[in-house]
């Protein structure tokens, strides 16, 4: 039984403390008759049990509105068991989408609108502060008719408590629709549901039918039509039976470029093959493996292959082998696995083999919070091996960057012969959005194997003394050959244990870092270059960071922001950008500790991650924000933090 | 004879590989080690397969058996402790013109390197896997290993190693795929130089378990086999190791052994009372990986930026 004052309802948000603009209005209410209301943007969700379809019907859904030109993001729900106990809270499975006339960037703060598949699932999302007074939701009803006596009894005792907090339900009986079309309306409730938000949000119908016969062609049209039967029945239903019809219109001024709408991991999958890359040695971890799975799909076409290794040590090792055969290589997983794959990145930077490592992060330490985002190592990227172990380290802060990034990662392994890391994080990995479609350059592709003899003059690590840079020696290159050891080496990669040797290579693999730092420019300021508060960010965060920075200084706030691509080396010229700003904070999603408690002293402080590194580097004294609710930046809550420490410090 | 063919038509040959084109750095293990008679063995199976250095890798992980590349005048990977069969394993992925070799040992193999050991025998790349199997951990100084004989006296036994030995021959025979399993002692020179050659001329991985003498930390391991002859049991078959009377005269116990047949190789592997010696198991006809993962080489620029962009595409609003 819930309680009204349960602690799970703590994150929900009443009219009453809703300060912001987006505040509920009964304008986006209006009824069936007569046209349309228009709305900038609407964030729906999806909610079910686990293997009930809520993500495809809510990923069809974005597809549909992105190929209609609206602005688009989503976040799959996602527990961490594959068939969690049904009708449970813990259970939840399903989707969000945030729908907007222009660019949509992050997830949002609260859903205007949830279809549930059950009312117990509702609970989570609720917990989460995923909803708000006012928010419509559209419920099966099939259990207030349930043979078992306990069902019948959560259920009413649910609707009466969602109402009672302001929830607008609607209870309908979705499944027995369904079950006029297919016998079994777990399979096909999705499609069903697509329909009424299709006619809800004034989709177009027959972009919906084409989305859905691309999403079950390897099932032909035995699958195909009755699932466009099941659509078109939600449709009606959703007509017939709701008072709410909105049009979300399209910024026609917006950026007019082809566009492609992908998630993040097929964002490094086409990345992947566009920077060509020849193999993926991967290892299966959540939320790193569905970036596999993709290439899996297409990657014969180019001539790569998926190797699915024994475990993550082996991986890596197959993928640095494959590297030292002058092949380009990458290996894709996530922090458990980054974890074992420490001692082989070490041998990677010693040995100064090009490796691309892909990290999809989510929530440690341990197995953690498998299915869930947290921007959490960047340290162990950073400093992770024993012994020192430079290495280049960047992250992708949007979807876009995804498929970039895979392509400078790879030609910066190449040219400083150097592992490169790539953070990217579970809210990227599934979140789906449209971005402009790359221009394919052939020079992305990687050049043939060279197979020249080798100028026997030349060592096989010829540093020059400037840079630290070298060529090395590709096996099958004659008067090349050379051991590649992970012992201290000299140029000839001679095993050598005495002072000099040791202390001159420490300093040219280093030196390397700083080498490539001079070639990068200083990041630019979002907002003014000097002001009160400089909030700085990296990864996955930077779309919820820019809208709640865009909102105070709409309020006429001096607030910036600042995003940071580059973790190693660090982007040029922060000392003197962050000179400009009273006080400095970072916003991350990974832990930190938070002063209000008595026993946290500045001294005894841990920071977030970024703060850590930039509060070393730069010995400016920088504050942080950081969470770890696993979930993605919510821009209201980001902006009430904004808020209030500008107040602080204006006092 | 150099130069000169069977037809004795003179055949200048564009490149000739002598053992000198083979040799790397001074081998610097203890001397009496079993190591040398293997590292020997190596160059002069090169050198008879006139094997090119530049397309030679010799991939190894950690341990005394595991400074194998650095004696060999190749390309080499020294690796990792109980990695280098992932790491050759990648090497070969999509280099199949590469000559992949293997030096480790039993504690890089079946200890540390266990969980690889088992999955690269299924891959079945074509390398040669040289396991230096000495019973003890050499370089650390002594520590008892996956193959040290129970009641052996050890650094981290002293009062004897607690555990029965692993049987590296059933464990290897019982993994699926498996295509190549022979042993040799490292002092019978013949042998050692017929099972390397063998196992260089299977295509797939060849497992070749080399019991290796070390006077220095485990000289009871050998010296049972050395002292009494009839501890060993000399495998032979037509499709086995090739051996001549001086081979044969030296082993008392033998017995005629088709490598084809798997159930006999397990029965003469399960036998502890006598060391099998020769080819245990010859599968040709296994299928090997890098049939997989090397295939789509040859797809030139145009072909790669047709498919990416027909991949974009399918993701094209």
């Amino acid at each position: 039984m819930w309680l009204l004052n349960d602690p799970r309802w703590e994150g929900f948000m009443t009219k009453q403390s809703e300060q912001d603009d987006t505040v509920v209005s009964m304008e986006r209410y209006a009824g069936k008759s007569g046209a349309a209301p228009k709305v900038d943007e609407y964030i729906v969700e999806i909610v079910s049990d686990s293997g009930e379809g809520a993500q495809k019907c809510g990923q069809t859904f974005g597809a549909i509105s992105g190929k209609m030109g609206n602005g688009v993001w989503t976040v799959e729900i996602i527990p961490a068991e594959i068939q969690p106990p049904a009708r449970s809270p813990a259970g939840a499975s399903g989707i969000r989408i945030r729908v907007g006339s222009r660019r949509v960037t992050n997830m949002g703060n609260e859903a205007e609108l949830v279809v549930a598949f059950n009312e117990q699932v509702l609970f989570s999302r609720i917990a989460n502060g995923a909803y708000r007074e006012g928010t419509i939701v559209l419920l099966e009803d099939k259990w207030k008719e349930d043979p078992d006596e306990k069902i019948r009894a959560q259920y009413a005792s649910a609707v009466k408590e969602f109402q009672e907090h302001g929830l607008v339900v609607h209870e309908l009986p979705m499944e027995q629709a369904c079950l006029k079309i297919v016998a079994n309306a777990r399979r096909g409730k999705n499609m069903f549901v697509l329909g009424m938000i299709c006619y809800l949000f004034s989709r177009d119908r027959e972009l919906a039918n084409k989305e859905i016969a691309r999403t079950f062609a390897s099932k032909g049209e035995k699958v195909i039509r009755p699932n466009i039967d099941l659509f078109d029945s939600g449709y009606a239903f959703a007509a017939e039976r709701l008072e709410y019809h909105w049009e979300i219109p399209v910024d026609e001024t917006a950026d007019a470029r082809p566009t492609i709408i992908s998630n993040g991991n097929q964002a490094v999958g086409l990345g992947v093959m566009a920077s060509g890359m020849e193999l993926v040695s991967m290892y299966p971890i959540t939320p790193a493996t569905s970036a596999s799975h993709y290439i899996a799909d297409v990657f014969d076409g180019v001539g790569g292959f998926v190797h699915q290794a024994e475990d993550e040590i082996a991986a890596i090792g197959f993928a640095i082998g494959a590297s030292y055969a002058g092949k380009t290589a990458c290996t894709i997983t996530s922090g458990p696995g980054m974890a074992l794959k420490t001692e082989m990145i070490g041998l990677a930077v010693m040995a100064e083999i090009p490796l691309v490592i892909i990290d999809v992060q989510r929530g440690g330490p341990s197995t953690g919070l498998p299915t869930k985002v947290e921007q959490a190592d960047l340290l162990s990227a950073l400093y992770g091996e024993p012994g020192d172990a430079p290495k280049v380290v960047i992250a992708a802060s949007t979807i876009e960057e995804c498929f970039h990034f895979v392509i400078l990662a790879r030609r910066l392994a190449e040219a400083f012969r150097t592992p490169v890391i790539l953070l990217t994080d579970a809210n990227l990995a599934t979140g789906v959005q449209p971005y402009p479609r790359p221009q394919l350059q052939e020079e992305w592709l990687s050049a043939p194997v060279d197979q020249s003899p080798w100028d026997d003059q030349v060592p096989a690590y010829d540093w020059d003394q400037e840079t630290g840079l070298s060529q090395r020696p590709i096996p099958g290159q004659r008067n090349g050959e050379y051991v590649l050891t992970g012992l201290a080496h000299t140029t000839h990669s001679k095993v050598a244990y005495d002072s000099d040797t040791n202390q001159e290579s420490m300093e040219l693999r280093s030196r390397k870092l700083a080498a490539l730092q001079k070639t990068l420019k200083p990041p630019r300021v979002h907002g003014d270059g000097m002001g009160d508060l400089l909030i700085v960010g990296w990864g996955s965060s930077l779309g919820g960071i820019e809208e709640a920075v865009d909102r105070v200084r709409a309020e006429g706030r001096r607030v910036s922001s600042l995003h940071l691509r580059f973790l190693s080396p660090l982007e040029p010229g922060l000392k003197e950008i962050f000179s400009h700003f009273k006080q400095v904070m970072t916003v991350e999603i990974n832990y930190s500790d938070n002063l209000d408690h008595p026993l946290i002293t500045r001294e005894n402080r841990r920071y977030a991650q970024l703060a850590m590194v930039l509060r070393a580097q730069t010995l400016v004294d920088i504050d942080c924000w950081s969470v770890v609710y696993g979930h993605p930046l919510q821009p209201g809550m980001l902006q009430r933090v904004i808020e209030q420490r500008l107040q602080a410090l204006n006092n | 004879m150099f130069g000169l063919k069977a037809d004795w038509s003179a055949d200048v040959f564009e490149r000739y590989f002598t053992l000198g084109d083979y040799a790397g750095g001074e081998a610097r293990w203890c001397p009496g080690c079993g190591d040398f008679a293997v590292l020997n063995t190596v160059h002069r199976v090169l050198r008879d397969e006139q094997m090119p250095p530049e397309k030679t890798v010799v991939v190894s992980g950690i341990g005394c058996s595991s400074r194998l590349p650095h004696y060999v005048g190749t390309y080499g990977l020294h690796g990792l402790h109980g990695r280098a069969l992932p790491l050759a394993n990648g090497v070969k992925a999509r280099r199949p013109d590469l000559d992949v070799w293997v030096g480790t040992g039993d504690g890089d193999c079946f200890s540390i390197g266990a969980g690889p050991w088992i999955h690269s025998i299924r891959y079945n790349m074509d390398m040669v896997v040289l396991i230096f199997d000495n019973g003890i951990y050499g370089l650390t100084k002594k520590q008892t290993s996956p193959t040290t004989p129970a009641g052996e006296r050890t650094n981290t036994h002293p009062t004897g190693a607690p555990l029965p030995a692993l049987n590296p021959l059933t464990v290897t025979l019982g993994i699926s795929n498996v295509s190549f399993v022979a042993q040799v002692p490292d002092w019978n020179p013949p042998l050692l130089y017929q099972a390397i050659k063998l196992a260089h001329q299977h295509r797939g991985t060849s497992f070749v378990r080399i019991i290796q003498r070390c006077p220095v930390f485990s000289d009871s391991f050998c010296k049972p086999f050395q002292e009494d002859p009839e501890r060993l049991l000399l495998l032979t078959h037509e499709h086995g190791l090739p051996m001549d009377e001086s081979v044969l005269r030296l082993f008392p116990e033998q017995r005629a052994h088709d490598p084809c047949n798997w159930l006999g190789a397990m029965e003469v592997a399960r036998d502890q009372s006598r060391l099998p010696v020769g080819l245990l198991y010859h599968d040709p006809d296994a299928p090997v990986y890098e049939d997989l993962s090397a295939q789509g080489l040859n797809k030139t620029n145009e072909e790669k930026l047709a498919v990416i962009e027909k991949a974009l595409d399918n993701f094209a609003i």
